[in-house]
């Protein structure tokens, strides 16, 4: 299982996601750097957390354009897995590898805390060692997470099953108290077509061991790592 | 800035806030009349802000070695060893005024600032801390101050990618006109790589990196030290602007640099920007500097000799460089982004020169600025002693849940989960310990131990008797690492007094030290860096002492770490230390009896290590449940707070005794904790308090959904979580 994360200037959770996939992967991920336009041959490129260009003009906006990014958009066309977290969330609606948008959190502030999320969907890599329906708690932490998009792209994204993760309240109903963003559909991720891309905003990377306060999200690497 | 006739150059010192008896002594320095600006740099170097004129004397009180002690006060931050080849390089840092003024951006910058100090001595930043004094909640002006500061630091901290894991954040009336918003920053280094300010090499190249230079925060410092009147709001352009963005970069571009041999020296540009960086690096060294300010990165076109050298623009370093390793240096801050540029050389004429356009703009010495910098023995009276209160005086409450309810959910003690929610404390995914416990706990990365953090003060404590809020803010924040189970190593400090002109002040301020100093002594746990920030005054009316104290401690086995949760029911509660039912200066007296009166609970140096060290033997051996000290509020906030973190909840046996039962429960006594241990290690926990000599009983039982007292009163868990996490989210949409 090789791996590459994608460093932009303002990346930060970089480490986070490289340290998560050598531990359950068990083969450290290379770290490109944006201006380079190469990408070696992976199995899973990785758009991590942070603030790319400093969350300047909008979320992910810039680093859209960034150079390395036609290559990972011609990556992804031929099938090559990609996630994004967080900012690389951002990233890949921005750069058109997922629909839709994501806007400031309706309570206007950044949220750092632990969220319920319900697993919509085990019908693809990153999701596999999970169950459908499964309850995992994950936290957030973003000021921008509030997902948007048209009616049309909401109806045909839970029509062909491509919401992974849904915000739900303790007892796993994805009311509006369990949705701690304003996110359409209470939506933490969602995928392409081929499910092979996947954008959420919970981070995975910092809930993989009991220490950090929970390891929800090592079901998740133990996914892309089977 | 135009050039001013010399006649009129002693009317411009006064406006830079230099007394006559300083400009005359920078006239003797000089030997002739110095331009504007000489002028200049004279008076942001004898700003109170960056000489410490005032307070020196009393700093040099404070105890600041210990076999662990690497570096200690003089550096951009101090250096501690904590083992296996690794040190903690960390300082706490006061953006008062700047906060006041325009909050984002003062509290903003105050994080960036710090953060400079500690990655500029070669450490990656892992954790921020914050310490917050408020005014009154129902003063107009305290809800956007609130919002503001917090956003600013969240803003920075969360964009910078270093977790916010720690704080405290108090109101009180005292500090209406002026908050305090301390920043702090811890950061981890080789301990053989770790980088100082002091040059070396005469012809090595002077460097330039990171943002451009342009006219914001021009005499940043001199208004960091005067008063505040009714023309706040015209020094708005005072203030700084940060852009965490570039700072990220400047991180990764420091310490991708400082993993080669080409840096001689660093130092960032903080206060008095690149005046006080040149003369701090060439002062050092012994040496002379001559840089040329056309070659200076700038934002602007037109900039003065005096608004490049007084600019407080952010995000910038100074460093000297190894001959012949510019091009490797220059090519590492390209890849980043940032401005490279070399502005000047080192010398041996013991000189500031700078030249302007082919001209000499400024041509000083170096080492008399600091040799013959001014030092003041200001006047100083003791704070008047106030009698101690006797707790039967003091009526007790009809309802001893009522009161709980009451404090709980009183501004100083309510959640701060508003706050720390807006904060990224969880990025580099080593924080163990998050918001909301005694210490932050954060993992040394990729080992098995980890550092505790904390920052305390009580503000009120001070004003009522200085040198027993000194020592008691020592003494907590030894306790609070303590409780977690790391064992405490030494603290940075934030002095945040008034104006240090009037005797009174001068009082608080020595006072606080004294009490400190032999807090520190005793609990060999020295004063590394620090700041001191005075001027927190409005008109008359000055802030409540406040010497913030940010405590580092190390945690060797993770697997012990505490928590203040309720693990289970069927448990012991087990109160360690005396209790004798101190009222005066309390929060029971503040906000249930509305008196603000009396003396402190004093602090037993002897009683505190005592008890802690007992405390931390029993962590490491026993291994309890759950352990928590009594701090605001006393014994049945502890339990509460326990209560609260567990979901579980506790009845409480209080031994009848002479102390009052309102005064046992509410009195905020020192040296106490709580530990939760099974039924079955009570009687052996106990016979080894009793042979330490150290107080300790069993206070009573966890378990149900309530909180009790002796049987008569209860309130349960949800209802006291409800009450304390309802004020602040309240409050700040303006319900409350």
């Amino acid at each position: 299982m090789k791996s590459a994360v994608i460093v932009f200037p303002g990346s930060n959770c970089d480490r986070d996601v490289a340290v998560a996939l050598t531990r359950i992967t068990g083969t450290a991920p290379a770290m490109v750097w944006h201006g380079d336009q190469a990408i070696p041959n992976v199995d899973l490129i990785v758009l991590p957390g942070g603030f790319s260009y400093g969350d300047y003009l909008r979320t992910g906006a810039i680093a859209a354009h960034s150079p390395v990014m036609g290559e990972v958009k011609t990556r992804a066309a031929k099938g090559v897995p990609v996630l994004g977290i967080c900012n690389g969330f951002q990233i890949l609606t921005e750069s058109g590898l997922l629909p839709g948008a994501l806007v400031r959190n309706v309570g206007l502030h950044f949220i750092c805390r632990d969220v319920h999320l319900k697993v919509e969907s085990a019908d693809s890599m990153f999701t596999r060692r999970y169950k459908k329906g499964q309850q995992i708690k994950i936290p957030i932490a973003h000021a921008d997470g509030n997902y948007r998009a048209d009616a049309e792209t909401l109806r045909r994204l839970e029509g062909e099953g491509r919401v992974a993760f849904r915000y739900v309240n303790a007892k796993g109903e994805a009311t509006e108290q369990g949705n701690p963003n304003g996110s359409a559909n209470n939506i933490a991720g969602i995928f392409n077509e081929k499910r092979t891309v996947l954008g959420l905003m919970p981070h995975p990377e910092r809930a993989i061991e009991q220490l950090l306060g929970g390891s929800d999200g090592r079901a998740f690497f133990e996914g892309i790592a089977a | 800035m135009t050039v001013r006739p010399e006649a009129n150059m002693e009317t411009l010192a006064r406006e830079f806030g230099m007394s006559a008896e300083e400009y005359a002594l920078s006239v003797e320095i000089m030997g002739r009349t110095p331009n504007v600006t000489e002028l200049g740099i004279f008076s942001v170097m004898w700003s109170e802000h960056c000489s410490y004129k005032s307070s020196k004397k009393w700093l040099r009180k404070l105890p600041t070695t210990a076999p662990w002690v690497v570096c200690g006060p003089g550096e951009n931050a101090g250096v501690i060893d904590i083992g296996d080849g690794m040190v903690a390089i960390f300082k706490m840092e006061s953006h008062n005024h700047p906060s006041f003024i325009e909050p984002y951006q003062g509290a903003a910058t105050g994080v960036g600032g710090i953060l400079r100090d500690v990655f500029t001595m070669g450490a990656r930043p892992i954790a921020n801390l914050n310490a917050l004094r408020f005014g009154d909640p129902k003063h107009p002006k305290t809800r956007q101050l609130v919002s503001g500061v917090v956003a600013g630091i969240g803003g920075y901290g969360n964009c910078v990618g270093v977790p916010t894991v720690g704080g405290e954040c108090t109101f009180h009336p005292r500090f209406n006109g002026n908050i305090l918003v301390n920043a702090m920053t811890v950061g981890l280094a080789r301990k053989d790589k770790v980088f100082y300010a002091r040059a070396a090499g005469i012809g090595n190249p002077v460097v330039y990196v990171g943002s451009k230079t342009g006219r914001d925060g021009i005499h940043g410092a001199t208004m960091a030290s005067a008063v505040f009147g009714a023309e706040v709001e015209a020094k708005r352009p005072t203030v700084q602007v940060g852009d965490p963005f570039t700072e990220k970069l400047l991180i990764e571009a420091c310490l991708e640099l400082m993993a080669t041999d080409a840096i001689v020296a660093i130092q960032d540009m903080g206060a008095a920007g690149l005046t006080s960086s040149s003369f701090e690096m060439a002062g050092k060294g012994g040496l002379g500097i001559e840089i040329d300010l056309d070659k200076v990165p700038q934002r602007e076109t037109g900039m003065s000799p005096y608004e490049i050298m007084l600019s407080e623009s952010q995000e910038r370093m100074l460093m000297v460089l190894k001959q012949g390793r510019e091009g490797e240096a220059e090519r590492i801050f390209k890849k980043w982004e940032l401005d490279f540029a070399v502005v000047g050389t080192l010398t041996d004429t013991g000189r500031l020169v700078l030249k302007h356009k082919g001209q000499v703009a400024a041509d000083m010495p170096v080492a008399p600025l600091s040799e013959q910098m001014p030092e003041y023995a200001r006047p100083w009276v003791p704070s008047p002693p106030r009698p101690m209160v006797d707790a039967s005086t003091v009526p007790a409450p009809d309802d001893i849940a009522a009161a709980l309810r009451t404090l709980i959910s009183c501004p100083d003690i309510a959640s701060k989960r508003w706050i720390y929610e807006q904060y990224d404390h969880m990025v580099m995914a080593d924080t163990l310990q998050r918001p909301g416990g005694d210490a932050a706990v954060v993992r040394i990365h990729g080992s098995d131990r980890g550092l505790a953090l904390v920052t305390d003060c009580t503000p009120r404590y001070c004003d009522a008797d200085p040198k027993m809020g000194g020592a008691q803010a020592v003494a907590e924040t030894w306790r609070n690492i303590t409780a977690v189970g790391a064992k405490p190593l030494a603290v940075t400090d934030c002095m945040n007094f008034g104006n240090p002109e009037r005797p009174e002040i001068m009082g608080q301020f020595a006072g606080c030290i004294e009490g400190m100093a032999e807090a520190c002594k005793a609990l060999d746990f020295p004063v590394v860096s620090g700041n001191v920030s005075l001027y927190n005054d409005t008109g008359a009316v000055g802030v409540q002492p406040t010497p913030a104290i940010g405590g580092v401690g190390i945690l060797d086995n993770l697997r012990v770490m505490q928590t203040i949760a309720i693990k289970a029911a069927g448990n012991a509660l087990l109160l360690i230390g005396e209790t004798k039912g101190h009222l005066g200066a309390s929060l029971y007296l503040r906000e249930v009896a509305q008196r603000e009166d009396g003396a402190p609970p004093p602090v037993d140096l002897t009683a505190e290590r005592r008890n802690g060290d007992f405390v931390r033997d029993t962590i490491r051996t026993g291994r309890p449940l759950a352990t928590h000290d009594c701090s605001d509020g006393g014994l049945l906030i502890a339990v509460a707070e326990m209560a609260m973190a567990g979901g579980i909840g506790a009845a409480l046996t209080i031994p009848a005794s002479t102390v009052p039962l309102h005064a046992f429960l509410f009195g905020e006594d020192q040296a106490r904790y709580v530990l939760e241990v099974p039924e079955a290690d009570v009687a052996g926990i106990l016979a080894r308090a009793k042979a330490e000599d150290v107080p300790a009983a069993k206070i009573g039982t966890t378990g149900g959904a309530a909180l009790t007292v002796n049987g008569a009163w209860a309130i349960s868990v949800g209802d006291l979580k409800v009450a304390n996490e309802a004020w602040l989210p309240a409050y700040m949409a303006g319900k409350a």
